[in-house]
């Protein structure tokens, strides 16, 4: 088990905005730190910036203004790609007749570098398998991904986030489309990642209510940061809480329109 | 009355080149159509004609003209779309219409062509000259080599393009180096299904093996066996019945896949 560094910042974002193209602030002067080994929730209603924001994070997008550092170097000039995995949104709703298996959907993660014989070592087999059964999936791994539930869909992906050993894993509405019981089983998978692997989650979603049962920290995304707090302080702290009541009210109503 | 088939040269020379194309072509295809831009086949093929054109009247090898135009132009395609002020479709659309204007323009230009330029609409494997299987071996096996090279990323970049950035693909380079490697099998492609059929030979034979649903591996063999028997018996069969080699290789290819569909449908 890797050693938990608590105090030292493996994602710092400073004074960051965004604008979509001439348009006005979507992020305006974010400044946010996640500590190694921290499992933080970005929450925020819809269209409040939060998977932009993410995506700042993963260099996809570049700010306006402001600067993100990973393991403490600019992104700009950040090489170690292989200690990041991502999770995008998307991973829910993809192309479901794209012909690849479970086993298949997973390897593509592993040797990303273009190499001029890239061949498939037994270590990279291992790899697969390894993460594959990391996430239960063992038994399915033959299936066509478009055939298996949102919820083993989901744990593919995970797998192919694990498979280079990553640091940090990023999150993007993980659990959209899947049912109760798989979202459970879900949130535990993430928390042996985070507690026995060590591995520093970031997960962004607008289910307050889930979400605070289970990580580390909250930062609530509105456009600017209006908090930044373990989730025990978030509950306790009286005037935010009635803010972000409201509109958990507004966005779980967005939610099953 | 059959004839010994193999007794003419050019019959060789088309399946040889045939063949090569066969192979290579659903290797691009099945990118081509998990991406959605089974279009863009269709757009380098018009650019082609305006090549093949250019190469007519200045008396160059057509091939030769049609190669360097769609590479030019498949850049042109990539960077319009990246630049995100055009719609993906509508950059196709402007190359499309753009470059099939230019070609007639230039045909009106040059008289006494217009036969041969009919072998390159709907292609002829006469159009196959013995300098042409050269190009077209030597390119075949540029292209086939770049995708062994890539394959793992343009499989990831296919499926999920952020999540591959993210990982360290350079997905901005694959990407250019997969157009360019289409506008190649494009151009080498059109002496024998010409221009307007081209996009058929790239996309058809894949979204046949589609509906087997099986894994990537499997659906790229059952591809190339589609289309490696359609291009093989599409030869033969216009040899002996005096068809158009292009139109007889892309029926063949249709028959199978609307059998396959109906099939996979129950």
């Amino acid at each position: 088990m890797p050693q938990v560094d608590h105090k030292k910042n493996i994602i710092e974002v400073e004074n960051v905005s965004f604008a979509y193209s001439g348009d006005e602030n979507v992020l305006q002067n974010i400044t946010l730190s996640i500590h190694r080994g921290d499992y933080i929730g970005l929450v925020g209603p819809n269209g409040a910036g939060k998977t932009t924001l993410l995506k700042i994070m993963l260099n996809l997008l570049n700010p306006k203004n402001g600067l993100v550092k990973l393991f403490g170097q600019d992104i700009q000039t950040f090489k170690d790609w292989q200690k990041i995995a991502y999770v995008p949104q998307k991973a829910v709703n993809f192309d479901v007749n794209f012909p690849a298996t479970a086993s298949e959907v997973v390897s593509m993660g592993i040797n990303t570098k273009i190499k001029l014989f890239n061949r498939t070592t037994m270590e990279d087999r291992k790899a697969v398998e390894d993460a594959i059964k990391q996430v239960d999936m063992w038994k399915y791994k033959d299936r066509l991904i478009g055939d298996l539930s949102g919820g083993q869909q989901q744990r593919v992906f995970i797998a192919r986030a694990l498979v280079n050993r990553p640091e940090i894993i990023f999150l993007d509405e993980p659990t959209t489309g899947v049912d109760k019981q798989a979202q459970d089983e879900f949130y535990k998978l993430l928390q042996k990642l985070n507690k026995e692997e060590g591995i520093t989650l970031v997960l962004v979603s607008h289910n307050i209510d889930r979400l605070i049962k289970e990580v580390m920290h909250i930062a609530c995304v509105d456009k600017t940061l209006t908090c930044h707090s373990s989730p025990e302080e978030y509950l306790t702290a009286s005037e935010p809480l009635d803010i972000h009541g409201k509109k958990i009210k507004v966005i779980t109503h967005h939610h099953y329109i | 009355m059959l004839q010994n088939i193999f007794q003419y040269s050019f019959i060789i020379r088309g399946l040889e080149a045939g063949l090569i194309i066969a192979l290579i072509a659903p290797l691009i295809g099945i990118f081509l159509v998990l991406r959605r831009y089974s279009l863009i086949a269709d757009t380098l093929a018009h650019v082609s004609l305006a090549g093949i054109a250019i190469g007519l009247l200045l008396g160059i090898n057509p091939v030769l003209t049609a190669i360097a135009t769609s590479v030019i132009a498949s850049l042109g395609i990539e960077k319009l779309r990246t630049s995100k002020k055009v719609y993906g479709e509508s950059a196709l659309a402007i190359f499309l219409s753009g470059s099939l204007a230019l070609a007639v323009v230039i045909l009106s230009l040059g008289h006494g062509f217009n036969a041969n330029l009919f072998n390159y609409l709907f292609g002829s494997i006469v159009t196959v000259t013995a300098s042409n299987i050269y190009i077209i071996f030597i390119l075949g096996i540029i292209v086939v080599l770049t995708l062994i090279i890539l394959y793992k990323q343009l499989v990831y970049i296919s499926f999920d393009e952020d999540a591959a950035k993210v990982s360290g693909v350079p997905t901005r380079l694959v990407n250019t180096i997969l157009i360019i490697l289409a506008a190649l099998t494009v151009s080498i492609a059109i002496p024998i299904v010409g221009v307007l059929l081209i996009a058929a030979l790239i996309v058809v034979p894949v979204i046949t093996a589609l509906q087997f649903k099986k894994s990537f591996v499997l659906t790229i063999i059952y591809a190339e066996i589609i289309s490696l028997f359609s291009v093989a018996a599409g030869i033969f069969s216009s040899f002996y019945f005096n068809l158009s080699t292009g139109g007889t290789i892309v029926l063949i290819m249709i028959i199978i896949f609307l059998f396959t569909f109906i099939i996979k449908k129950k």
